[in-house]
């Protein structure tokens, strides 16, 4: 998957998780938590679902990197680039 | 203890130490396969509309169940619907329904001093098949087990949800009381208004088992679960054709206060406990035991200081299981010999059972009464079974009765669990409606 297919997939997972939001003026650079009501479980569902979808196994020391939508896809980008989206 | 010392009835004082003893209905939520509030559901009751139909579940296929389409995006969001689990969204839907119907002013109600106590025959099941059909897909790597699984299937996961969604920061737990929760829920909610441990208790029962399959197959299994080609006619306590137990979902929470508290606000009151009883058969895991059934009836009479014969409706628990309702009815002739005048029908037969909600969705059923005068009937009795004949059985089409007073709620379940609620007229029942 190249960078904007990242980010699809993942505004697709974060759609699920947060079903009554809208996701359409997501700024990539500014941390999810500012602009949605996520909590710790809600990232523990982001971590589930790309596991879930894609076997992609991210360790607890790297959640970190799943603050924004432009760190997450920056971190997946290597992880994903042999996968082809479901 | 004697009688009088048991007594919960016919206080006079409406003050001081025995008024607050005195434990009113304020209002009523509820989600059943017919209605979802009470004033639709009363009217299913009385035309006779079954809300039994086709059902498919993963593994054991087309079933027949009693399915709750209520809106359960009134008092959730999409979210809270995905985190949370069915029996809490029931538990919610019913519990605000119940706070809007007794007219409380809920952002001023002391939190803290509210109780949740929900009744359930079981919890968890649901989730957990969820879960291992989830990782069957995943060769069962137990890395995609969800997160959600633990909140989702703690046993006191509905009543928590309730409190949840509602801000209630007193107590709150579930009852496992199998198919006598209904009922436990209640008693329970009562008795901590008697000691002091909440102002208002959210109080009832829920059960989600249709989303099991897990409940089918073992009833199945027991050969008591109920088939018929007419989904409508399948669950059918008392008759000769019976063949089983129709599973249904529901919900049902009554709002319980101190009488003081009630009549100080001009709540409209459904109706007052009077008394209630639970004991054990000590028998067997699935059979019932007549004797102990009776025995628990007496005890609910005796507490309540009443006789048979002041009972005007017997709600009865009869599932449609060959052996469960000659129990019943056999326990009921013995309670009920000298009592011509007392009637008796059964919920089951619109409903299905509704498992952990069936005590409290039958006895809600059938307060009504106290206002319309009506005994509503028990349907699909084409041919009675001689071993299930009471003298006063309500077959087919309701009856009329006169100013009706004592409303008897039977309910019991597996392990030999027995409850029985009764409830009396509210002299004072027609007046006010703060919720209407």
């Amino acid at each position: 998957m190249v960078p904007a297919e990242i980010r699809e997939e993942v505004l697709d997972i974060l759609s699920d998780i947060s079903p009554d939001e809208d996701l359409s003026g997501l700024v990539d650079d500014k941390p999810f938590r500012e602009q949605l009501e996520l909590d710790s479980m809600d990232f523990l569902d982001i971590v589930m679902e790309l596991r879930k979808r894609y076997r992609v196994q991210i360790p607890e020391e790297d959640y970190g990197k799943l603050a924004s939508m432009g760190s997450t896809v920056e971190y997946l980008t290597p992880r994903l680039a042999e996968v082809a989206r479901r | 203890m004697s009688l009088s010392e048991n007594s919960m009835a016919d206080r006079p004082e409406l003050d001081g130490e025995g008024a607050a003893r005195r434990i009113v209905i304020t209002g009523i939520g509820l989600t059943s396969p017919v209605a979802h509030n009470l004033v639709e559901y009363r009217a299913a009751l009385l035309q006779g509309r079954s809300g039994v139909r086709k059902y498919e579940i993963r593994y054991v296929g087309e079933t027949l169940a009693g399915v709750c389409e209520f809106d359960n995006l009134r008092y959730q969001t999409k979210k809270d619907l995905r985190r949370g689990t069915r029996a809490g969204s029931i538990g919610i839907y019913c519990a605000n329904e119940a706070i809007r119907d007794a007219g409380l002013d809920w952002q001023n109600v002391e939190r803290h001093m509210v109780g949740v106590y929900l009744g359930v025959t079981e919890h968890g099941n649901v989730e957990t098949e969820n879960e291992i059909y989830l990782i069957k897909g995943y060769n069962y790597d137990t890395s995609v087990w969800s997160h959600h699984h633990n909140p989702r299937t703690v046993a006191n996961n509905p009543a928590g949800e309730v409190a949840l969604n509602l801000g209630i920061t007193g107590p709150h737990y579930t009852l496992g009381a199998a198919c006598a929760a209904g009922n436990a829920g209640l008693i329970q909610g009562a008795q901590m208004l008697r000691l002091g441990d909440c102002d208002l208790a959210i109080a009832g029962g829920v059960s989600e088992s249709i989303h099991t399959f897990g409940i089918f197959a073992s009833f199945k299994s027991q050969g008591a679960l109920a088939t018929h080609a007419d989904p409508t006619k399948a669950s059918r306590p008392f008759d000769k054709q019976r063949n089983g137990i129709v599973v249904a979902e529901g919900g049902c929470v009554f709002i319980l206060e101190r009488l003081p508290d009630a009549l100080r606000r001009g709540a409209r009151i459904y109706g007052e406990i009077v008394g209630y009883a639970m004991n054990t058969d000590a028998t067997d895991f699935v059979l019932p035991n007549a004797e102990r059934q009776a025995e628990c009836v007496q005890i609910a009479l005796r507490r309540a200081g009443l006789r048979p014969d002041q009972i005007d409706i017997v709600s009865t628990h009869a599932t449609g299981t060959d052996s469960g309702d000659i129990q019943e009815c056999a326990a009921l002739r013995s309670v009920f010999a000298d009592a011509p005048g007392t009637c008796f029908n059964n919920t089951k037969s619109f409903i299905g059972h509704a498992m952990g909600a069936a005590g409290a969705l039958e006895l809600a059923g059938n307060l009504p009464a106290f206002v319309d005068d009506l005994c509503h009937a028990t349907i699909n009795v084409d041919e009675l079974d001689p071993a299930c004949e009471l003298p006063g059985l309500v077959l087919n089409q309701p009856k009329t009765i006169r100013k009706p007073t004592y409303i008897l709620n039977n309910s019991f379940g597996m392990l030999g669990i027995n409850s029985v609620v009764i409830i009396k007229r509210f002299a004072a029942s027609t007046q006010g409606s703060p919720g209407a």
